[in-house]
């Protein structure tokens, strides 16, 4: 593997000299090709003259697997073995590097990296291999159609090279318009279980450098005093206390005056520093509210009319025939604030280059958006700025925020320096869990309608929460006629056939910075789905899994292919067969164009303590590329959402939020979930996400499970909410 | 101040004041960066060392304290349960983003050195520090299993 992790190394490969065949896409999506003497391409791969092929990834690795997935495309249409595909993360380039279900942005997020990468990659594999065999085909005077290129050895009717040979000619060759794709009956490393991990090596023998890892010959490590108080400025300061440290060097105020940056020679000396600081903070424009007030207005907006129609139903039409109707369920969620606390907390790394701009070291979830702040801030042309990718410690949403907060803090902190040392902002876990951007609280009340066979009649949903998306630069990708589909999305688009379905949405203002976390509105809206639609089976007599399938009998793809997991998770997980003393609950949910049906079977009660046994998952997410970095996905995702919805919250008292690190913001431990079962369901449609599709189901399956003993949860976390575990 | 520390076989010069974390000597003075830095608290296991072959945290263990110790890192580790542990990992493929995962490997070393053959009980009580928000829990138990196997073969 040849990362390059090293400034030195990061400065050689920008200036790519030993690669000689180039092969990637123009905007327009043609296939490009340059050799090395030619044009600044950035290509998707690169093969130097001595055979070495480099996947060049454009998706940063927070564990979600785009080192291992999009070498195995590259290698796969190539025909080389993936062990002999070495990988870079790819420089800050929205032309060359978007994401192209984001526009002109490169990015990772919404679970879309390979969905939007898989024709991509490919095609740049299948061109540089078009381009070998025909260059080979020219050498030996035959016909390109009677070569193959195989473990990377080019093969033809009484001819034999290794691919190594043709390079340089094949460098020399017009890139073809519509390079030839395998028929997948033909993939070898595409839907192989075998294929491991590229990014495993490195991560078990401490090798791995993470943003965090970083060190930089004169360096100063930065760390910030921020506002107690969400929102509050900085008044005044003083360092005096702080003088005595050792190694320390210096404090000073933020130009924006959110905080101030004390720089020290290491970070112990820069947290003692910070730590002897004494700050006056303005809270005159600071948050004020306690959760209990953010939570009682979200209620009280969910019990009146709401601001936007989402639906666009006749909600008054709707509410009287549930009036009407034979039994009638009303029932009322609430989701408190949650943080990311991603292992590795935010850091990120700013030098000076020697031709006056600056190269920006980064786990960089976002790379356009941190590479304009820094832009703007440092005063610097876009091409003056660089961003040198390296590994995340994961991120769930974190390290993408529209605003580059964490990114727009060191440049801020290292404005205020003469910019001749290196500044490395580091995060501490308090940091992580004070620092705003959490998911957002929301509220839904739901009042559903069945007639007297159980039949659902009518279904009247009302959600409040805080906009993510409204006021950032994704705006216009979520937010339509007022309504920001992030909110609602998993309940106007349920794929379950409601007659008489109403959506009302409205926004509370702004309380703190809100931000995506993983699987964004189904955090909330999958559970509260999965809930109702359980406790209308219950209402109506029916099995869950039957009530489910029959609202589901609609004949189209979607139903079909979610009744599929729901059908498959069931079977897998022995549903309606727990063992004694045990209870069940299923979940089913669509996000990110992956369907996934999860099963949780649970010992105990609420009372005495639940234990989660098992939890049976089943997922379609299209083609699987690498199934077995799909199972680790899912486990992961059905970790994260269960972790959070048995016992985590951030609260806020007067604007300050109450946790600070893992002791009160505990998170999901070995025990607390017995055993974890994946089964991918075989589909030959373009793959879709992974990284967050997990996540949604998990919950309200437990809440079905721990409902079954007898206590509904309809506010979380359980622990707050009448649920003890053991 | 001046200090000796016996580390991955070697001893080291190190100048950092009493009061310092081990962990802080470690990345920042030393450059091994391995060890990572998940909460400063003890709470999540990612700086896991071992002191004299036992894994501690080394947030919470001050540099005064470990002199005349042997100190293991994650790149020191050299043993055939390291490597048994190593293979089982890389077999699994556990590791997701990998940040904490220095430090289960070294939690896993040490309870491999005390139970050779650990029941899964066992595994979850002795890893119940090591956090990993990737959430990789069932392949860590997994490759456990997997290393004792390797061991005993
Ligand atoms: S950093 Fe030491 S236990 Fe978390
Ligand atoms: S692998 Fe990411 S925290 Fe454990």
């Amino acid at each position: 593997m040849t990362l390059n992790t090293s400034r030195r190394g990061f400065l050689k490969s920008a200036a790519a000299t030993a690669a000689v065949l180039y092969v990637g896409a123009r905007p327009d999506g043609a296939i490009a090709a340059a050799n090395a003497e030619g044009a600044m391409l950035n290509p998707f791969v690169k093969i130097s003259s001595d055979g070495t092929v480099t996947a060049i990834v454009k998706h940063f690795e927070k564990g979600q697997g785009p080192a291992t997935g999009l070498t195995t495309l590259i290698a796969e249409e190539l025909g080389i073995p993936i062990e002999d595909v070495a990988y870079e993360f790819a420089p800050s380039d929205a032309g060359a590097y978007n994401n192209l279900f984001l526009g002109p942005f490169q990015g990772t997020g919404g679970s879309t990296a390979m969905a939007n990468s898989f024709m991509q990659y490919r095609r740049a594999g299948a061109a540089a291999r078009d381009m070998l065999l025909q260059a080979a085909a020219n050498a030996w005077g035959v016909d390109a159609s009677t070569l193959s290129l195989d473990d990377g050895v080019i093969k033809g009717p009484g001819y034999e090279a290794p691919l190594a040979d043709f390079v340089a000619a094949a460098a020399q060759i017009a890139p073809p318009a519509e390079p030839r794709l395998k028929d997948p009956s033909e993939f070898k490393l595409i839907g192989n279980e075998a294929v491991r991990r590229k990014d495993t090596p490195p991560k078990i023998n401490g090798t791995a450098t993470y943003a965090m890892d970083l060190h930089l010959d004169n360096q100063m490590i930065a760390v910030i005093a921020r506002s107690p108080r969400m929102g509050g400025l900085v008044a005044g300061f003083d360092e005096s206390d702080a003088k005595g440290i050792k190694d320390f060097i210096r404090a000073a105020e933020l130009p924006n005056k959110a905080g101030v940056v004390v720089f020290a020679e290491n970070t112990w000396a820069a947290l003692q520093a910070r730590a002897a600081l004494a700050v006056d903070w303005d809270f005159s424009a600071a948050e004020t509210r306690s959760s209990g007030e953010i939570r009682d207005q979200l209620l009280a907006a969910v019990n009146a009319d709401p601001e936007y129609n989402v639906t666009d139903t006749d909600q008054a039409a709707i509410g009287a025939a549930i009036d009407k109707a034979a039994t009638v369920l009303d029932e009322t969620f609430y989701f408190p604030l949650l943080a990311h606390a991603p292992m590795e907390p935010l850091t990120c790394t700013i030098e000076a280059t020697a031709d006056g701009g600056v190269i920006l070291h980064d786990g960089c979830q976002f790379p356009t958006g941190p590479h304009m702040a820094l832009s703007q801030i440092l005063q610097l042309p876009m091409e003056k700025v660089q961003i040198n990718t390296l590994f995340a410690g994961g991120s769930f949403g974190r390290r993408a925020t529209p605003t580059a907060d964490y990114q727009v803090e060191a440049a801020l902190a290292f404005a205020v320096t003469d910019r001749t040392r290196p500044v490395k902002l580091v995060w501490t876990r308090e940091d992580d869990i004070t620092g705003g951007y959490y998911r957002p609280a929301f509220a839904h009340r739901v009042r559903v309608g069945l007639d007297g066979s159980g039949n659902i009649i009518a279904w009247d949903h009302r959600i409040a929460g805080q906009s993510v998306m409204k006021g950032t630069a994704f705006e216009d990708f979520s937010v339509h006629h007022g309504i920001d589909h992030s909110s609602v999305e998993g309940t106007s688009d349920t794929l379950y056939t409601i007659p008489g379905h109403f959506v009302g949405l409205t926004d509370v203002a702004k309380a703190t910075s809100v931000l995506w976390w993983r699987s964004v509105g189904h955090t909330h809206t999958a559970y509260v789905m999965e809930s109702m639609i359980d406790m209308a089976a219950k209402a109506a007599g029916h099995d869950p899994v039957e009530f489910r399938l029959d609202l589901l009998a609609g004949g189209d793809t979607d139903q079909a292919r979610i009744a599929g997991v729901l059908q498959l998770a069931a079977e897998k997980g022995g549903w309606g067969k727990a063992a004694d003393g045990r209870t069940q609950g299923i979940a089913v949910h669509k996000s990110f164009g992956s369907y996934v049906a999860e099963l949780v079977e649970v010992s105990g009660n609420a009372q005495d303590g639940v234990q989660i046994e098992k939890v049976t998952c089943a997922v379609d997410c299209g083609i699987a590329v690498n199934p077995d970095v799909i199972k680790a996905q899912m486990e992961g995702g059905i970790g994260y959402g269960l972790g959070h919805a048995m016992r985590n919250e951030i609260t806020l008292t007067e604007g300050a939020v109450d946790q600070s690190n893992f002791p009160d913001y505990e998170p999901l431990r070995i025990g607390d979930i017995g055993a974890i079962e994946v089964h991918i369901v075989p589909s030959t449609e373009p793959p879709t996400g992974v990284g967050e599709p997990g996540t949604p189901p998990s919950a309200p399956a437990l809440a079905n499970a721990i409902a079954a003993t007898g206590h509904r949860v309809t506010s979380l976390p359980m622990v707050n909410n009448g649920v003890s575990f053991s | 101040m001046a200090m000796t520390l016996k580390l991955n076989g070697t001893t080291r010069d190190v100048d950092a004041e009493p009061g310092t974390p081990l962990l802080w000597v470690i990345r920042d003075e030393l450059k091994l960066t391995g060890t990572k830095f998940g909460c400063g608290v003890a709470s999540c296991g990612a700086c896991t060392v071992h002191l004299d072959g036992e894994p501690v945290r080394s947030c919470q263990t001050y540099v005064e304290d470990v002199e005349g110790a042997e100190i293991t890192t994650i790149e020191g580790l050299n043993s055939d349960i390291s490597a048994a542990v190593q293979q089982a990992w890389t077999e699994l493929d556990v590791v997701q983003c990998g940040y904490c995962q220095s430090g289960q490997i070294m939690s896993a070393v040490g309870l491999l050195s005390e139970t050779a053959k650990p029941t899964l009980e066992e595994i979850d009580l002795y890893m119940d520090g090591n956090a990993c928000r990737c959430a990789t829990y069932q392949r860590i138990r997994a490759a456990i299993q997997r290393a004792s196997q390797i061991m005993e073969a």
